[in-house]
């Protein structure tokens, strides 16, 4: 039995979708990354389709056709990527032009074929060792764990190449392992030689690829192909890890210009720059010092640094250090000691390392501490209090305009987040936070109702007279005091932005006709939306603003979501005329994917049943089938899905959710499955009716317990977080991986012929669910996903236990 | 028909004018753009943004040939009103948007224009047909090159191009009547800002590439005070429930 094999190549295949989705977020953008993955891995669910099929004729050479399929997968991984990248998709001319859609489709299709082949391989070997289906569906889960974990350290070890490289080579090496199984039949020495040659072939095929080839070609519509078109500009440095590509540009001839934000009437400009692009976008720039940031005035232009006209000398946190522009603007303002927080290490590195010099050693300069954490984790678990929290600007304006992080959670932005940085703040102390503004305004409006709810949440009577908003033409700054805001302090408001032509949006007493005044809008949106919000008809502006600016919570923490479903028919109508520009593309393609995924599941699913009609159905009703195995999908990735953001949450690092929560949920199914035979042996009547029992009882145990422990935890060192969040996760996801081996052991010792099917109905339940939750979570929350998803292991449950049990009406 | 008069008289001044041969296979296509040009502005003007665009500057949009500012493998789409890619990552903007633009900029014959981002000249050659001086620099040199000798080889005399950074304008033949910017930028560069004459007007594509999502108006009043307006080029204004209309 190949388990080896499975384990090798299930591995492979997770981290390749991983790996896919760093490259073709350098390629193309996130969100587009994300929907081509999400479609491509229906490959999975193809699997199960051709195998319903293909199955007497693959089963009856087994080793071999799992070798080839592997062999497949190795090949067309790497072969897959460089020719999808080359096709000519250009996503941001999809509204205007409908040829687009066949790059798409070519992409698709290049992309789902490794899926296609992996899941074929471990399909087949379900399908051939109908009685060992634990022991195989653990090597697959463990494998995936591992695979996981392995890809995240080997992206901060070797470039996204290198990975796909090593990726390719392991298919087939998992290949040859399957080769060297079996016994010493007449047929073993060709095998021998046949794994031989395919060990060779992973070794030249690890070598031989031509780096051209491999190497992440960007949209020539992002912010470094852009950049890279004006004369003399080059990338200078490059530095990779899972958390993205940083190139650092320079461009001697015609400078960077980095200065968000900056006032109309500003009478300096920002010095010279380098150029920081995180996966081939999201500009942020790295200025030359020499010597005083006190000459910096450019600095003192922007709407951001309105919080240092409020408070002398404050002690400042900067979340989100980024290339250091906002540490200089507290340096600029003399800040008594600043705390600047940095995601990114590799960030960090090169303005310590490699351009230490340029930046004029900011990082190590006296009273500045900079610190490699995630944002918010990092003011949660600190016991110190600052009087001034930045909250920088580190997203793209066109990133921002685009909307492509509808789709991404955000944990910097909730209620909860902003009530973390207020407790931090000292007596008079300020919260300040930067946002690109749009017309008509969203992430402003979204932002102040935040920060009203969070005021509210620590029992505030007033909130509006601790608030504070200005804006200029593209940025907002929102301010939010620890205390109400005094005569002197909004005099020194006025004072600021009348001084830069800014505009008033909000303080206490303002008056609508003092706003809109140097940059001006149809009507002062900001302004009244903050009386609306303050006012007794908060509710009903919500419902009725175009845009949906209800505050995100940790439950729904999808800040960047403004799409509203009503505003769909009337853009539609504008389509061509500027209407769909006003749409967040994030959303949109979100909606999209789960169109294409049902579409496509559907052909998958019910195309092999007009197949199978005659053939033998063991007695067993295909809709048990069906609805057992698509509530398991759904059921498995809705749980798993919420308890990662859950666990991320709580372990403060977005890669904390691939290399300890996914990795742990997976590695422990893996373990349940293992065992699930035996249970099937020794309980046969009770067995799936335990394991779904064990899910609910845990699930909704961790539901109601998880968000009153992990608050009052949040202060523990990592050190001590992991081992607690592997504790958690280990029992539920070792009851989660039993009900999947237990039905499809049950459909092979009735129905053999049913089992591809049954594992294409669960692969393409899989993709669905993964996109699916996203939506959900948005709409209604993660709570309510996994609810939904217990509400589905009972019907699975209730559906399949006298299948499991051999009590089914025939 | 009173409303196809001025078309036909458009006609009449397009068969006349030198970039348009008699035998323009392209100007149905291109008179249907300007229709659609209208009646988009129709549907989509309100506020400060015009639902009649000034008729000077459609006139110059019927005679300026259009197919020759974009790739031959776009020429089919010349006429259509949408984004045209045009290499480097750069898009010809979508022909409403250059109207609504020109209009904006309110050019009288005479008037020294600056454009920050030749693109493919297509607006430069559109604001030379209304008698402007245009000052346009692009900072992609085989854009500027290629624009360079289209616009000559198409006898656009009054376009003086330059390749090069276009951030610090043109000093020497400041101050502008009108500025177009459609290189993105953080923000609105100061020196042009200075580079602007009391009274003269600025406009400003912002959104990502394909996307005009609004248009920024930079004034400079006669005392030399600098205000923006934000005007959305689509017809979506009210934006809660009850509040407008």
């Amino acid at each position: 039995m190949p388990l080896a094999a499975v384990s090798l190549l299930s591995a492979a295949a997770i981290a390749y979708e991983i790996l896919l989705t760093r490259l073709f977020s350098i390629v193309l953008w996130h969100n587009f990354a994300y929907m081509i993955i999400s479609v491509a891995l229906l490959g999975v669910g193809a699997s199960g389709t051709f195998l319903a099929f293909a199955r007497p004729f693959l089963v009856a050479r087994f080793a071999a056709s799992f070798a080839a399929c592997a062999a497949l997968f190795g090949l067309s991984s790497v072969a897959g990527f460089a020719l999808a990248q080359r096709v000519p998709f250009n996503p941001l001319e999809v509204i205007w032009d409908l040829g687009q859609q066949l790059h798409l489709l070519r992409i698709y299709l290049l992309l789902a074929l490794p899926f296609f082949a992996s899941a074929t391989a471990i399909g087949l070997a379900l399908a051939r060792f109908g009685g060992r289906i634990g022991a195989i569906y653990r090597a697959d889960l463990t494998g995936a764990g591992v695979g996981a974990l392995l890809i995240v350290v080997a992206l901060f070890l070797l470039p996204p190449a290198a990975c796909l490289r090593l990726i390719g080579a392991l298919g087939l090496v998992a290949g040859a392992l399957a080769l060297l199984g079996g016994g010493a039949d007449p047929g073993a020495k060709q095998r021998r030689l046949a794994a031989a040659g395919l060990a060779a072939l992973a070794a030249v095929s690890a070598a031989a690829w031509p780096a051209d080839w491999l190497r992440p070609l960007p949209s020539p519509y992002k912010g470094l192909s852009l950049a890279l078109s004006v004369p003399d500009a080059r990338v200078i440095a490059e530095r990779s890890s899972p958390l993205g590509l940083l190139s650092v540009v320079e461009s001697p001839s015609v400078p960077f210009r980095h200065a968000p934000g900056l006032a109309v009437t500003a009478t300096a400009g920002p010095p010279p720059q380098l150029g920081v692009f995180t996966d081939a976008d999201a500009m942020t720039a790295i200025a030359r010092l020499e010597g005083d940031p006190r000459r910096l005035d450019y600095l003192d232009q922007q709407t951001a640094a309105l919080p240092f006209h409020l408070l002398r000398r404050p002690r400042t946190l900067v979340l989100g250090a980024g290339g250091g522009a906002d540490l200089l603007l507290a340096l600029y303002h003399d800040a008594e000691g600043v705390d600047a927080v940095e995601l990114d290490p590799q960030m960090v590195a090169l303005l310590r390392d490699d351009f230490a010099e340029f930046a004029g050693r900011l990082y190590e300069r006296e009273g500045v501490s900079v610190h490699v954490a995630e944002a918010r984790s990092f003011v949660e678990s600190s016991s110190r209090r600052w009087d001034l929290i930045h909250v920088a600007l580190l997203d793209s304006f066109t990133a921002a305009a685009a909307g492509v992080q509808a789709l991404s959670e955000s944990p910097l932005y909730t209620v909860e987040a902003l009530g973390a940085y207020l407790d931090h703040l000292a007596p008079g102390g300020i919260l300040a936070v930067t946002r690109w503004l749009r017309t008509p305004p969203r992430d402003s409006v979204k932002l102040f109702a935040t920060a009203i709810a969070a005021l509210e949440a620590q029992g505030v009577a007033d909130p509006g007279r601790r608030l504070a908003a200005i804006r200029g033409w593209n940025t907002a700054t929102i301010l939010v005091k620890n205390g109400e805001i005094g005569a002197a302090e909004a005099a020194a408001i006025r004072a600021f932005a009348a001084a830069r032509s800014f505009d008033l949006a909000w303080l206490p007493g303002l008056e609508r006709a003092e706003t809109n005044r140097f940059n001006r809008t149809a009507e002062p949106y900001l302004y009244d939306a903050a009386v609306a919000l303050l006012g007794p008809e908060r509710d009903r502006f919500l419902a009725d603003y175009k845009f949906h600016v209800a505050p995100a919570t940790d439950d729904r923490p999808y800040f960047f979501r403004f799409f509203k479903w009503a505003l769909l028919p009337e853009l539609l109508a504008l389509r061509g005329r500027g209407g769909l520009a006003l749409l967040d593309s994030g959303y949109l393609v979100l909606v999209g994917t789960l169109a294409q995924a049902v579409a496509a599941s559907l052909v998958l699913i019910l195309l092999p049943l007009a197949w199978l009609r005659g053939g033998d159905g063991g007695g067993l009703a295909r809709w048990r089938i069906a609805v057992y195995f698509l509530a398991l999908g759904f059921g498995f990735l809705f749980v798993e899905i919420a308890f990662i953001q859950r666990f991320t949450l709580f372990l403060g690092h977005p890669l904390a959710a691939i290399a300890v929560v996914l990795c742990a949920f997976l590695v422990f199914a893996g373990l349940g499955s293992g065992v699930s035979g035996r249970l099937a042996e020794r309980r046969p009547r009770v067995a799936l009716p335990l394991a779904v029992a064990g899910i609910v009882a845990l699930a909704g145990l961790y539901l109601v317990l998880l968000p009153r422990l992990f608050p009052a935890l949040m202060a523990l060192p990592l050190g001590a977080k992991v081992p607690l969040a592997l504790a958690l996760i280990a029992p539920l996801a070792f009851a989660m991986g039993m009900p999947f081996p237990l039905g499809l052991g049950a459909v092979s010792r009735r129905a053999p012929g049913l089992v591809p099917w049954a594992w294409g109905v669960n692969g393409c339940a899989s993709v669905i669910a993964a996109v699916l939750a996203s939506l959900l979570a948005m709409h209604l929350g993660f709570t309510a996903v996994v609810a939904l998803a217990l509400a589905l292991y009972v019907v699975a449950a209730l559906v399949f236990t006298p299948v499991a049990a051999g009590t089914a009406p025939r | 028909m009173i409303a196809g008069l001025p078309r036909l008289a458009a006609a009449a001044l397009a068969l006349t004018a030198p970039a348009a041969a008699a035998e323009d296979p392209y100007l149905p296509a291109r008179l249907e753009m300007v229709r659609v040009v209208e009646e988009i502005a129709a549907g989509v003007g309100g506020g400060d943004v015009p639902r009649v665009l000034d008729g000077r500057v459609l006139d110059a949009m019927r005679r300026v040939p259009r197919h020759e500012f974009v790739p031959p493998a776009e020429r089919a789409h010349a006429y259509d009103d949408r984004p045209l890619p045009i290499g480097y990552g750069q898009t010809i903007s979508q022909p409403y948007i250059v109207a609504l633009m020109t209009d904006l900029l309110a050019v009288e014959p005479g008037d020294a224009v600056f454009e920050l981002g030749t693109g493919s000249g297509y607006q430069a050659a559109v604001l030379a047909a209304l008698g402007a001086r245009v000052h346009t620099v692009e900072i992609v040199a085989p854009l500027a090159e290629a624009a360079a000798e289209r616009l000559a080889r198409l006898g656009y005399s009054g376009v003086a191009p330059r390749a090069g950074d276009g951030y610090d304008g043109w000093p020497e033949r400041a101050p502008f009547d009108g500025i177009v910017v459609t290189a993105a930028a953080t923000h609105v560069p100061p020196p042009l800002v200075q580079q602007l004459r009391p009274g003269g007007r600025m406009v400003i594509p912002v959104g990502p590439a394909f996307m005009v999502q609004q248009l920024l108006l930079v004034e400079k009043d006669s005392d030399g005070t600098v205000r923006t307006r934000a005007l959305l080029p689509v017809a979506f204004v009210p934006l809660t429930g009850g509040a407008a209309d």
